[in-house]
């Protein structure tokens, strides 16, 4: 049985993630045209919030895969703390702009839905609030990568800045909760409690989210190779300088 | 006491420079490094003083062992000449400065802001402070730039001074100190190749 | 180590070091608020909590790449690594240093900046204490962005666009005790938060300030 940790040497990373990339794309894509359509002309209208509720098969994934690929890149940034590998580094920054633009989506739908439900672009609403902190966390992540010249020396600052970031992000969470109750209706999906989204709804969106999680891990793949390989380059070039 | 360096790798910004560098420095003794410029000689020293891990190699002392100056002297322009030493010697725990001053010729500075003071005897400043440190051994980074005879004359001195108190001295020069003792070592020869082409790893390189 | 405090302090009090630089900008803001907004005493009385608050989190933020980048620059930082000091209480110092050269002058001059705006009787304390347990979290929060932008030229644009989300929490309780002491209401929750951020990152921010700061120094 091999060990996991194979897949953190490069050259090893890219060789699978080449056989696998085209399964997750076309998953990916299969996954969210057929929910997308179901969601979009196959669901009859809420009866309270009409057709406008359908937003909620980008909205609701979009969000959801904010977070996720927060988390992700925690889990990412402490095994480089811990293990020193690589290529979990370069994913945790390949993920970064992913998660960016995800959080952008989330509220850029989010205003769309809002403006015909609550009469209103943008409420500073403790969810709206949280997920704009969000994006500024993962602004910050994005710049302190592209402000370091050393590969290395990112890696380990923004690893540590993912860290103290995913304590204070969960701080600012319960902060805005307590500084604003707010009008956001409840989680759409949660463990424990019963689902408050009707089934003829609920099963579209499941096929969503099973989509952007395929679509984030297929545009990971790829954007960690494009890290690997960059990295591979200044790596050469380097070599050539020492002759 | 000795330090002791063995099979020594460094790296300047992820890149390895030398490799499999060796010495020993026993109690009493001085080493002066040699180089073409950006071979890694201050890599090196600044690796010894512990303040950065090497690739490789180990090195055989304490880092509370060590006391470094670089090629800037962490002078507080705003300071007098006295309360820059005073506060150096408060962070090492040492008693008095004034042997210190004396070593370099700073007594009748003392009083006067270190602002005010000529490159020169900024850099004497800055190496009256390894005398304050109280530590064994010396790593010093080009410890003689814009001093004049008679200040190179000083430091030789304050050195042999250190080592016949059975301190250490590890140091980058280009010039003649006058330290007959000590022993040079060119480091050209340990230059970093580059490894094989294939070889594309966890490391990258 | 009392020997680094004083040595901060020093610094900064004597010439070029920037001291009063952070009180200077905070009158400032609270000047240019009410031209902003209008002169009118109840709306500014309204606000006042918040733009005092904000005021004071902006004053902190201005001083905080001087915190490492000085000593950086002429090299000490170096020193001080290599001497017998840990890391973790070297830069434990900066912050205190830091909070006693910014943050105790604004917590001292934040009535006076108070009756400026109008603000009520009974939210002069509050509004102190909120100061006082609010601004150690800044400049400790203040000290990871700077050790985490050390070495880099033209960092402090970068350092403001990485402290500030940090800032949240604090800024929140902490606005919300004056606001809430000003209108009269219990502050014990939003204090007790305050006190929470306040001593959680005191301890633990220390260690991520040095681990990064290491980094930085290799």
């Amino acid at each position: 049985m091999a060990s996991l940790w194979e897949y953190a040497n490069p050259k090893k990373f890219i060789q699978t993630t080449d056989r696998l990339l085209p399964w997750f794309s076309v998953l990916a894509a299969l996954t969210l045209v057929i929910g997308l359509i179901w969601g979009f002309f196959f669901t009859p209208d809420d009866f309270r919030q009409g057709s406008t509720v359908k937003i909620i098969y980008l909205h609701v994934p979009s969000a959801l895969m904010a977070i996720n690929a927060w988390l992700m890149m925690l889990v990412a940034s402490l095994i480089w703390i811990v293990r020193r590998h690589h290529v979990s580094a370069l994913a945790a920054r390949a993920a970064a702009p992913i998660g960016a633009v995800m959080t952008v989506i989330a509220l850029a739908t989010g205003a769309i839905w809002g403006e015909p439900m609550w009469g209103t672009w943008w409420a500073w609403d403790p969810r709206l609030t949280s997920f704009l902190i969000l994006f500024l966390f993962y602004l910050g992540y994005i710049a302190l990568w592209a402000a370091i010249e050393n590969d290395d020396t990112a890696a380990d600052l923004t690893s540590v800045l993912c860290l103290v970031g995913s304590v204070f992000a969960l701080l600012s969470r319960y902060a805005v909760n307590f500084w604003n109750q707010g009008l956001h209706q409840g989680a759409s999906l949660s463990l424990d409690k019963e689902k408050n989204v009707a089934d003829v709804f609920y099963h579209p969106l499941l096929f969503c989210i099973a989509g952007f999680v395929l679509l984030f891990i297929a545009l990971v793949f790829l954007r960690t190779q494009t890290e690997i390989r960059a990295r591979r380059m200044r790596a050469l070039l380097a070599r050539e300088r020492l002759g | 006491m000795e330090l002791n360096v063995t099979g020594l790798s460094v790296a300047r910004g992820g890149i390895p420079v030398l490799e499999g560098l060796d010495f020993t420095l026993r109690a009493g003794e001085a080493l002066i490094l040699r180089g073409p410029n950006g071979v890694g000689k201050t890599t090196v020293l600044r690796t010894v003083a512990g303040l950065q891990p090497p690739l490789a190699g180990t090195i055989g002392q304490e880092r509370d062992a060590m006391a470094y100056a670089g090629h800037a002297d962490g002078i507080k322009t705003t300071l007098t000449v006295r309360e820059n030493l005073e506060f150096w010697a408060a962070i090492f725990g040492t008693g008095g400065i004034d042997a210190a001053l004396d070593a370099f010729d700073l007594t009748g500075l003392a009083d006067r802001a270190a602002g005010g003071l000529s490159a020169g005897q900024k850099r004497r400043l800055g190496l009256a402070r390894m005398v304050v440190t109280g530590r064994p051994v010396w790593v010093l980074d080009e410890p003689t730039v814009s001093l004049d005879t008679g200040a190179v004359a000083l430091f030789a001195a304050a050195v042999r001074a250190h080592l016949a108190g059975g301190g250490m001295a590890l140091m980058a020069t280009h010039i003649d100190l006058g330290l007959t003792e000590a022993r040079v070592l060119d480091v050209a020869p340990f230059r970093a190749k580059a490894p094989a082409h294939d070889d594309f790893d966890g490391s990258f390189l | 180590m009392k020997a680094l405090l004083l040595r901060d302090i020093r610094l900064a009090v004597r010439a070029g070091g920037g001291f009063g630089l952070g009180l200077a900008f905070f009158l400032i803001v609270v000047v240019l608020v009410p031209f902003g907004v209008g002169p009118d005493s109840e709306l500014l009385a309204v606000i006042a909590p918040g733009i005092l608050w904000l005021g004071a989190l902006l004053s902190c933020l201005l001083s905080l790449d001087r915190i490492f980048a000085l000593d950086w620059e002429d090299g000490s930082l170096d020193l001080l690594a290599t001497a017998p000091l840990p890391m973790e209480g070297l830069v434990s110092l900066k912050a205190m240093a830091h909070w006693l050269t910014t943050g105790v002058p604004l917590v001292l001059a934040s009535p006076l900046f108070a009756l400026l705006l109008s603000l009520p009787v009974e939210g002069y304390l509050p509004l102190v204490i909120s100061l006082a347990l609010g601004t150690p979290a800044l400049s400790v929060i203040g000290t990871f962005g700077a050790a985490l932008t050390v070495g880099l030229k033209r960092g402090g644009l970068l350092l403001s666009l990485l402290v500030l989300p940090l800032y949240v929490p604090t800024l929140i309780f902490g606005a919300e005790v004056a606001r809430r002491g000003a209108e009269g209401l219990d502050t014990g929750v939003p204090l007790a938060m305050l006190a929470g951020i306040t001593f959680g990152a005191m301890a633990l921010l220390p260690f991520a300030s040095a681990a990064v700061l290491r980094v930085n120094l290799r």
